[in-house]
């Protein structure tokens, strides 16, 4: 499997490593409750067909990378960097 | 027989070798069955089950009957298929699965006992006693139907991994493959042509057919110089690639040196490729299946179309007396080739009433059915029916086709499912089952070498179009284009046993058997039956069980389905797979910059991840670890010690808003550290547990350095690029990890600043360098840095310098160290000084843990709106009382020692796990304290000091009495800290 790094190009995936459903960039406020930050640690859709996922190019340029794949034929359709970004 | 006239062999260099130690010779070019059969041997092995006696069946890697075991000793190789073994002179081999020996097999009783051993036999016997399965039915079956078994000891050979990429992967040398490869290689983009024969050309070396005018052979040895002319397209014969991955990856299998006597030094005897390809191009072909009828697996026993390759590639006849059955056109080149070599062909018989066969000089049984066989180590006679009524027929070889199924194997590694054909009665390829794979030649179905040739071509010109190169069409060479004609016939029936899966001993009547006991599905089937799940993985009879499962349920074969096909597509080494994944391939060793003084000093090495570190420095007379460990302490505590702390991560943070960022990370203050200064910080993970402490100094206003713990420094720096990248991305802040950059030295103890004030070049003092300071410092001409921090209670100091001067700096802190009454000093010293002093390690913060349970909530700052961890971590049950606290304890009863792991419970319950009230992280003994000491979790922990509480080992049944006391064990109030 091949990961489009926005700032290398694309590189064989085992220079990145998963961490995860990209809903991690939306951080709750400090006060938002504890039902918000219930949803953010713990509670994952886990969809057939499109998932933001956040890989990890650490044995690259360190960026963290939002990818847009297909968990069921793992065919990737976008990558982005998550500086800034947001889900 | 050798049959004159015949064959791609060199008839003039003779190759000697043994088959269980009987001398034999063949040819060069030979493979190991092809020379067998040259030597008249039929019998080559024994079932797996049954143990009946078994020949050589095809010609390829598909191979399920001529399993054999090649060299003796360390480097043997089981289960080598003899149809793909190249020969060499000096090869030998032997046979597998038989006792004493190939011809007299004592387990050929198990094919007396047939009638019982049918399809769910061993499901249904051995399940009582249930004790008895592992003692004893397992050992007995496992001896009574295996394989080859594995050398004795390490696999002595070498093997590698090995990356390629092109733009064009062609899978398949032979009519399409060339052809596809041809039209590639001409457009100038970069090709690569795998094969899994040592010769490249396919059936162009198999048949007698004509292409461009001349014997096919000779077209592909054309074609082959061409492209090997070429710079951008590289052949790799001998790669049989396995599967077909995410994105264009292949992986593939090189055999390098199976074919030579004598491995070269250094050359691995095979290599797993990955081949990253833009466009894929399958040009697998297809291999012939078996029909079914009475004792079909008598040696002798084969594929039409390996006859003919054994004939026409080869020059050997695997029989003197051929009788050839078939329910297709294309069987018929076999009897007409042997016709024409001169080898007696007994009969032609056809299933087909309707067949037409012209110019016959040898028999044709049209509408025939062969109904039985005879022959105990070799076929001797079959019996014909067909519509003139019943013949026994004397014949040593039968070559039999059921038809042609396409190599679809590939394109279904991504989940894909081919397609039925009627036509062919078989199954092809579905378009897009893998993207970017698309499939030419008889892989998809075209059965014509004139149609090969077209669709090789038309398929590469379709791949240079997606990878944007511009292709030419080129004259396609003449070809045979006659029509493959087929009409599917799959079992003869009758009361006979009728193999379908020849390696796992698998009948119609076992298919049928399993569709009865409603094992309806074809997933079902194969597991109940293991029909597929031997060696060829069901390349010899997936087609003919589904169609018997779907007869036996009264469904077509589309609606039966296939089972599923997974990589690899021929059985892969694991030493293959696995290869530089041993030894440090497997851990990558990192060294400190003291390793070569540490090793000079003798000092036994502990792993600490991929590190290695010290764990004491024996001295003379010593001859456990604990007197070392033990002098060492004390020499710490009443003089001084060094150590090398280099493992800790280091990361170099710099910018405007780094003590910001600091705040954010740490759940203490870092913005109002004073430069010069050093502070204790603990990270939370956002769920509100510990993720790692450490030491961080303030360099700069604006430029921090954080120490983490070894184990955790890879990780933290994975958690502040997140933090950074996508939480804060509006702070000015940058930061780089140094762990390897620096060399870092404890040195430790109440001379600690003598030993350094004899190496530095200004001296400090308590007032120039407080504890918790830091200054720079410079040593022999070396800027340096000196931090006044302590992980042993001690006065103690950590010194860094640019990692090449680590290993001098060092030497001369030993040396100035052992001056002053002291010396170097390991892990476990380390360890005891800070399980003396309660000081955490990930022992204690092991992803479990909350500030609240080690004690340090305060730390959680109040004055700060927001950190990570920081609303997580007042989430309630967090912070309850019953959690489990940091304590410590010592042994208060006659047991002394204290184990590690142990749980915590009260005096007088009963030791299970609903009375279990914490559990035991770190133990030492205290040289110091003189007692066991040990660092523990326990509910509502810090209220209890003072009480009596049992540690219980279940697993190495030691219980010890304890009592509960603070953590800190020695010198609580740290007078000595700031001594």
């Amino acid at each position: 499997m091949k990961i489009d790094c926005p700032l290398c190009g694309t590189r064989d995936s085992r220079e990145f490593s998963y961490r995860g459903d990209a809903t991690y960039l939306n951080r709750p406020a400090a006060d938002a409750g504890a039902e918000a930050w219930d949803d953010y640690l713990h509670n994952r859709d886990n969809p057939a067909d499109r998932t933001d996922d956040l890989w990890h190019h650490g044995m690259g340029c360190g960026a963290w990378v939002v990818v847009t794949r297909s968990p069921a034929s793992h065919e990737i359709f976008a990558t982005r960097l998550a500086k800034g970004t947001g889900a | 027989m050798r049959v004159d006239g015949k064959g791609l062999i060199d008839r003039d260099t003779c190759l000697n070798f043994t088959f269980d130690g009987q001398a034999f010779s063949g040819l060069k070019g030979d493979t190991l069955a092809s020379a067998l059969l040259a030597n008249d041997v039929r019998l080559v092995g024994r079932s797996f089950k049954y143990h009946r006696p078994r020949g050589i069946m095809t010609a390829g890697s598909e191979e399920p009957n001529a399993l054999m075991t090649i060299r003796r000793g360390d480097t043997k190789n089981p289960n080598t298929r003899a149809t793909v073994q190249a020969l060499y002179d000096g090869l030998v081999a032997d046979s597998q699965n038989a006792w004493p020996s190939l011809k007299f097999d004592v387990m050929e009783l198990n094919d007396l006992a047939a009638p019982f051993l049918s399809a769910g036999f061993y499901y249904k016997t051995f399940m009582w006693p249930k004790a008895f399965w592992e003692k004893l039915y397992e050992p007995i079956i496992r001896r009574a139907a295996g394989l080859g078994a594995l050398a004795p000891s390490y696999d002595g050979d070498r093997y590698e991994k090995a990356f390629a990429h092109c733009d064009l992967l062609i899978i398949g040398a032979g009519p399409a493959g060339l052809m596809a490869a041809v039209t590639a290689g001409r457009a100038g983009v970069d090709v690569i042509l795998a094969d899994e024969s040592p010769r490249m050309g396919g059936r162009c070396l198999d048949e007698t057919v004509e292409i461009g005018g001349m014997p096919s052979y000779e077209w592909a040895a054309e074609t082959l110089s061409d492209l090997e002319g070429m710079a951008n397209v590289r052949l790799m014969p001998n790669t049989t690639v396995t599967g077909a991955y995410d994105q264009g990856d292949f992986g593939a299998l090189t055999n390098n040196a199976h074919h030579l006597a004598d491995c070269p030094a250094g050359m691995p005897m095979e290599t797993f490729w990955r081949i990253a390809s833009k466009r894929a191009i399958l040009c697998g072909g297809a291999l012939e299946r078996q029909i079914a009828f009475p004792s079909n697996d008598r040696p002798g026993v084969m594929t039409a179309s390996a006859v003919r390759s054994y004939l026409n590639r080869y020059g050997v006849s695997p029989g003197r007396k051929v009788t050839v059955f078939c329910n297709n056109d294309d069987a018929h080149r076999t009897a007409q080739d042997l016709a024409d070599a001169g080898v007696a062909v007994a009969a032609l018989i056809d299933t087909r009433d309707d067949a037409v066969v012209d110019q016959a000089d040898f028999p044709v049984f049209t509408g025939g059915r062969v109904t039985a066989t005879s022959g105990r180590l070799g076929l001797k006679d079959i019996t014909v029916e067909h519509a003139g009524g019943k013949r026994v027929i004397n014949t040593d070889c039968l070559a039999v086709s059921g038809g042609w199924n396409p190599s679809v194997h590939l394109t279904c590694h991504m989940n894909g499912r081919p397609t039925w054909d009627p036509t062919l009665a078989s199954f092809v390829p579905t378009p897009g089952a893998v993207p970017g794979l698309t499939v030419a030649g008889s892989a998809a179905g075209h059965m014509s070498t004139a149609a090969c040739l077209a669709s090789g071509q038309a398929e590469a010109l379709a791949a240079l179009k997606d990878i944007g190169a511009k292709g030419a069409a080129i004259d396609l060479p003449s070809a045979d284009d006659a029509p493959y004609a087929i009409t599917p016939f799959w079992d003869v029936g009758g009361t006979g046993r009728a193999w379908l899966d020849f390696q796992n001993d698998v009948t119609t009547k076992d298919v049928r058997q399993a569709a009865k006991e409603n094992y309806r599905s074809v997933e079902h089937m194969k597991r109940y039956t293991t029909q597929g799940m031997a060696t060829d993985q069901g390349k010899n009879s997936n087609v003919a069980a589904l169609a018997i499962l779907a007869d036996a349920t009264g469904r077509g074969i589309p609606e039966t389905g296939t089972t599923t096909f997974r990589p690899p597509y021929v059985p892969v080494a694991i030493a293959a797979l696995g290869a530089g994944g041993h030894g440090s391939g497997f851990a990558p060793q990192r060294f400190t910059t003291s390793h070569a003084a540490t090793d000079e000093r003798k000092a036994p090495m502990i792993e600490a991840g991929l590190w290695y570190r010290p764990s004491y420095f024996p001295e003379k007379g010593e001859r456990t670890w604990r007197e070392s460990c033990d002098r060492e302490v004390n020499m710490v505590r009443s003089t001084v010690g060094v150590c090398d702390v280099s493992t800790l991560g280091k990361i170099d943070i710099k910018g405007p808003d780094a003590g910001a960022f600091l705040d954010f990370v740490y759940t203490n203050m870092f913005s109002t550290l004073k430069v010069g200064k050093v502070r204790y910080g603990l990270m939370l993970r956002e769920d509100g547990h510990v993720l790692d402490d450490g030491t961080t100094a303030r360099i700069a206003e604006d430029h921090f350095v954080m120490t983490t713990t070894t184990a955790a420094a890879g990780q933290v720096m994975v958690h502040l690029d997140f933090v950074q990248q996508c939480l804060r991305p509006e702070l000015d802040v940058s930061f780089v990890s140094t762990t390897e950059h620096w060399a870092q030295f404890a040195v430790a103890g109440p001379k600690s600043r003598d030993v350094l004030n004899a190496v530095l070049q200004s001296p400090i003092s308590d007032e120039t360098l407080p504890y918790m300071g830091w200054c720079d410092v410079a040593i022999g001409g070396v800027a340096g840095r000196l931090f006044r921090i302590s992980f042993s209670g001690e006065h103690a100091y950590e010194i860094a310098v640019p990692a090449r001067f680590g290993d001098s700096l060092f030497r001369v802190l030993v040396d100035q160290a052992k001056a002053h009454g002291g010396g170097a000093y390991g892990m476990e010293a380390l360890n005891v000084l800070r399980i003396e002093k309660g000081f955490i390690t990930h022992a204690e913060i092991h992803g479990r843990t909350t500030a609240f349970d080690i004690g340090m909530q305060r730390m959680l700052s109040p004055k700060k709106d927001d950190f990570i961890g920081k609303a997580a971590a007042a989430r309630p049950g967090l912070m309850d009382d019953d959690r489990e606290q940091l304590v410590g304890l010592k042994p208060a009863g006659a047991v002394k020692q204290i184990m590690p792991g142990a749980h915590i419970f009260e005096p007088g319950k009963d030791p299970v796990r609903v009375n279990d009230q914490g559990y035991v992280t770190s133990v030492c003994y205290s040289p110091t304290v003189e007692s066991v000491l040990a660092l523990a979790f326990l509910k509502d922990g810090r209220t209890r000091h003072g009480d009596t509480v049992m540690a219980v080992d279940h697993m190495r049944g030691v219980t010890t009495e304890c009592i509960v006391c603070d953590p800190v064990f020695f010198d609580p109030q740290g007078g000595r800290l700031r001594g």
